[in-house]
Parts: C-alpha cells; sequence; structure tokens
C-alpha cells in the first residue's frame, strides 16, 4: 500500500465534505431567518419585524456569521458545478434506456436543476430586500410607543421630513421612539406583484425537494449513518426541512399577496 | 416467444458503435438471459456473422463476470439477481429489448457489449488486502470476533465486483464497491493494521481512474444483484475522513 495519499480536498470525498458542511450550514441558517420572519405575520405595522431587521444588519456578530453565509452559498455552488463536471466526464456516452424512477427518487437525480433554482430566487431574493434595504429606496417609519399603556402612533416616511437618514431607538417622557428603516412595508410593496410571488413559491417548492434528499444525504457524506440516531435525522429532513420550513416561507409571499388584494 | 433485440454493436474498443436491431426467435420461457443470446449467436454464426460480444463465466451468479445493462436496468428488470440468473419468463412475446454495455469513462468498451473492468482490479491492487507474514497455519478461533461484525463484513465480502453500482449510477460513482472493499477490511481484526492507509490508496485509485462522485441517489444498492448496502458508504466516507482529519498514515513521510 502507498503511503503517499492525495491532500484531502483533491480527492471526491474531500470535495462531497466541503457540499455537505456547506449545506448543512445553510440548513441551520433556514431556521434562523424563518423564526426572525415569522414576525411578518404580527399585525403591527411592521414594529416588531423592522426592529428585528435592524438588529440583523448592525449587530457585529451577526454581520461576520452573514458574511460566511454568502460565502458558503458561493462555495456549495461552485464545488456543485466542480463535482458536476467530473460526473459528467464520468459517462461520456449515455445509456439508451435509462431506468428512470425505477432505482432512485427523481430529486436525487436532479439536485442540480433545483438547486439552479434556488440560486435564481436567491440573486431575485438578495436584490428584492438586502440591496433595497442597504442601498435602495426602502421608506422610513417612526413608531411612538406610550410605554405605561402600550399605545402606538407610526408616522410614516411621507410625513418625515426629507434629510431624514437617522436609525434611532431612544425614550422620551415615557414615550419610546423608534425611527426605522420599513422593511416591512418594502416585503408588503414586492409582494404586490404575482410573478414574484410565483417565483417564491415554485423555489420554495425546489428547496423542499432539494432538501428531503440533501439534509439526509449530507449526513451519509459525512459518514454518520448510526441505527439509533438515523431514522430521526431522515424524518426531520423530511418533515422539517422538507414540508415545515418551505410551506412557512411560501406563507409569507402568499399572506401579503391575498391581504394586498 | 419471439423477441426483437436492439443491441449496441461496436467492434473494438476504437470504433464507435450503434444499435443493431436482431430478431431472436423461438426463446423458451425457461432459458436464461445468457442463453438467449446463446441461440441469437448460434444464429448468427451459421449466417457468417459475427456473433454478439458479451461477458459471462460461471453462469450461477457467483462469479461477477456478466454485465449488461437490459431496457435500462444493470442485470435486468429483477432485483438481486445477475444476467445470467434472469430468465426468459421476465419478458413476453414480442417485446423489443434493448442491451448496452455498461456506461462509464472507466469502463471502456472492449467490443460489443463487454467492457474493461480492470479499473476494479486496480482499486484492489492499491489497497484491497491484507500483508500477512507467512508461517505456521494459525489456530482456527484464535483471533475472536463477534458474531454480528463476522456477519457484517460477510455481507461487505459477498460483493462479486460486476460493476453494477457504476452502471446504474447517475455519475457513474465506483463508491459501493470501494465501499464494500474497505468495509470488509475494516470490521475484522486482521484488517487493523492497514486500516486507514487502506481507505485512502482505495479512495486514491478509485479517484484517478475517472469514476464519478457520489450523489446518495441509492441507485447502485437498488440493482446490486448481492445486496451491497449504503450503510457501507458511510463507512467508507467515515474511514476515509477519519483517516484524513484525524490519523493521516504519512504524516511522518
Amino acid at each position: 500500500m502507498s503511503s503517499k495519499s492525495k491532500p484531502l480536498f483533491s480527492s471526491s470525498l474531500g470535495k462531497k465534505l466541503i457540499m455537505s458542511l456547506t449545506g448543512l450550514f445553510l440548513c441551520s441558517f433556514l431556521v434562523i431567518h424563518l423564526i426572525g420572519n415569522l414576525q411578518l405575520f404580527k399585525n403591527d405595522e411592521g414594529y416588531a419585524f423592522n426592529n428585528y431587521a435592524y438588529f440583523m444588519t448592525h449587530f457585529a456578530p451577526i454581520k461576520v456569521v452573514s458574511y460566511l453565509l454568502y460565502a458558503s452559498i458561493i462555495i456549495h455552488a461552485v464545488y456543485a458545478l466542480i463535482l458536476t463536471t467530473k460526473n459528467k466526464a464520468a459517462r461520456p456516452i449515455g445509456y439508451n434506456q435509462s431506468a428512470g424512477n425505477e432505482n432512485s427518487k427523481w430529486n436525487s437525480r436532479n439536485m442540480g436543476i433545483l438547486g439552479t433554482i434556488i440560486l435564481v430566487f436567491l440573486a431575485t431574493h438578495m436584490q428584492n430586500f438586502w440591496y433595497q434595504y442597504k442601498f435602495g429606496t426602502t421608506p422610513y417609519i417612526e413608531y411612538n410607543t406610550e410605554v405605561a399603556t402600550g399605545n402606538r402612533q407610526t408616522i410614516s416616511s411621507d410625513e418625515l421630513p426629507a434629510t431624514y437618514d437617522g436609525v434611532k431607538i431612544f425614550e422620551n417622557n415615557g414615550v419610546e421612539t423608534v425611527q426605522t428603516k420599513d422593511l416591512y412595508k418594502q416585503v408588503a410593496y414586492t409582494f404586490q406583484n404575482p410573478f414574484i410571488v410565483l417565483l417564491y413559491v415554485v423555489a420554495m417548492a425546489a428547496l423542499a425537494f432539494h432538501l428531503i434528499h440533501g439534509f439526509q444525504s449530507a449526513f451519509q457524506t459525512i459518514g454518520f449513518n448510526h441505527r439509533r440516531y438515523i431514522g430521526f435525522v431522515k424524518s426531520v429532513g423530511i418533515w422539517v426541512f422538507g414540508v415545515i420550513i418551505p410551506i412557512a416561507f411560501a406563507a409569507m409571499p402568499l399572506y401579503f399577496f391575498f391581504k394586498g388584494l | 416467444m419471439n423477441l426483437t433485440l436492439k443491441v449496441w454493436r461496436q467492434k473494438n474498443d476504437k470504433s464507435t458503435g450503434q444499435f443493431v436491431t436482431i430478431q431472436a426467435n423461438n426463446i423458451a420461457d425457461d432459458m436464461s438471459f445468457l442463453e438467449m443470446l446463446d441461440i441469437v449467436n448460434d444464429d448468427l454464426t451459421r449466417k457468417g456473422e459475427d456473433p454478439i460480444y458479451f461477458d459471462h463465466d460461471c453462469r450461477e451468479g457467483i462469479c461477477g463476470m456478466c454485465s449488461l445493462v437490459i431496457n435500462g436496468r444493470p442485470h435486468g428488470p429483477n432485483q438481486g439477481t445477475t444476467t445470467c440468473q434472469l430468465h426468459m419468463r421476465s419478458f413476453h412475446d414480442g417485446q423489443t429489448i434493448v442491451i448496452e454495455p455498461w456506461r462509464a469513462a472507466a469502463f471502456p468498451v472492449l467490443k460489443d457489449l463487454a467492457v474493461d473492468r480492470t479499473a476494479f482490479d486496480r482499486i484492489q491492487q492499491a489497497g484491497g488486502y491484507v500483508n500477512v507474514n507467512t508461517g505456521g497455519v494459525p489456530d482456527a478461533n484464535a483471533i475472536p470476533i463477534p458474531k454480528r461484525i463476522a456477519d457484517e463484513a460477510f455481507e461487505s465480502a459477498t460483493c462479486i465486483g460486476c460493476g453494477a453500482c457504476v452502471a446504474a449510477c447517475k455519475n457513474a460513482s465506483a463508491m459501493l464497491f470501494v465501499s464494500a472493499k474497505v468495509s470488509q477490511f475494516a470490521l475484522l481484526p486482521q484488517g487493523q493494521t492497514e486500516r486507514y492507509e487502506r481507505a485512502q490508496a482505495m479512495v486514491d485509485q478509485m479517484d484517478a481512474e475517472g469514476f464519478g462522485n457520489c450523489t446518495n441517489t441509492g441507485a447502485c444498492e437498488a440493482e446490486c444483484p448481492v445486496g451491497i448496502k449504503l450503510t457501507n458508504i458511510a463507512r467508507l466516507n467515515r474511514e476515509y475522513l477519519t483517516a484524513k482529519i484525524f490519523r493521516q498514515e504519512d504524516v511522518h513521510a
């Protein structure tokens, strides 16, 4: 046996390890992203959601994690491309007849197509909200809440001064004032467009099928298949990442679309 | 019964092949698929044509020599059988059967339906063995092995190396084969000395042969004629990553 072996990441298994770890990291992000965004369903003119958006964009550790996240998305996509190129080269002449669903599931064979739909969605999603929030024309809003009674008054952007650029939270005479960008209104506005709503719903369906295979596949790739826990891992992959999370995300554009009708 | 065969015909490894339609007449239900091809070849030989070239040896499902992708399924439509164990009763009169060789860059077609599977031999030679210093015959049961471990290793060792896993995989990945060969030694005491070197050497050779990457579709397990399980692939991943991350053998080299 040769005692000189190739470096980990030049091997097929090392590249698959990268796919697995970045994929699982992205899965963990989905959970956090969903929990935060559930605040969109609160009927408070976006008070909770806008405060949350402010926190997520200004808290330093979150920023570090967000750059890790962007890197993971890019690495996951780039390695998918590298691995797929190798896979295509491994069978230069295809079959005349193929077994299709007789020996494997459709989604397990088409992770690349599902991933591409998700990538297109991500680009749109970042443009719709991330770019608009950071560099775009997201309006401002001011909330004045009486701390004692909880009564809240809002002043929307057209009533605020034109030079307004502050994002502040302060308390004065028992009234808490929050001035922030109104991402909630941006969300409500964006989801009036039926094509964007359709893209979001289709992308969530693609995400569901991607994760039903991908979540358990990631554990197989890192070699985790302990008989006692693998059943749990597989059900989490199907029910949490394949059903609950995509449906909850898809409900958001649908909620705003039908609310605005 | 009478059948229409669409067979891949290719003169040699240099030429490009194509499908040729051949009639198979008066085929009995109880013939094996290979016997059916024998009958067809008799006809072709009598007509002075080149018989269909295909791999076969033991014809009882243990040698791993027969291959053939039949209507898109390696070893045909039945589960847990090799092509030689497939009988014509699995087909019906007048059916068209498409017969193709294993398709993989690492398994070049030699002639018609026979492919060169020496890539598997080279993977085996890279680490699929145990170095033993010869000497006296050891006592039976001198090394205690729990029954369930022995059974698991035996299950992995039943791999006949036919290559159906590669043929079935959409990426032409050899992971099921390599994982079975690594597993049978990783589980047993005799394999421990070279355990991590073996996993690395065999994976390196697998990559060098040009097989694709595993995407865990499970097609290999579904088509394996001897029932090698995907748990072997998880074990190979574990062996290899453990070797690389925690116990790389060549750190002192």
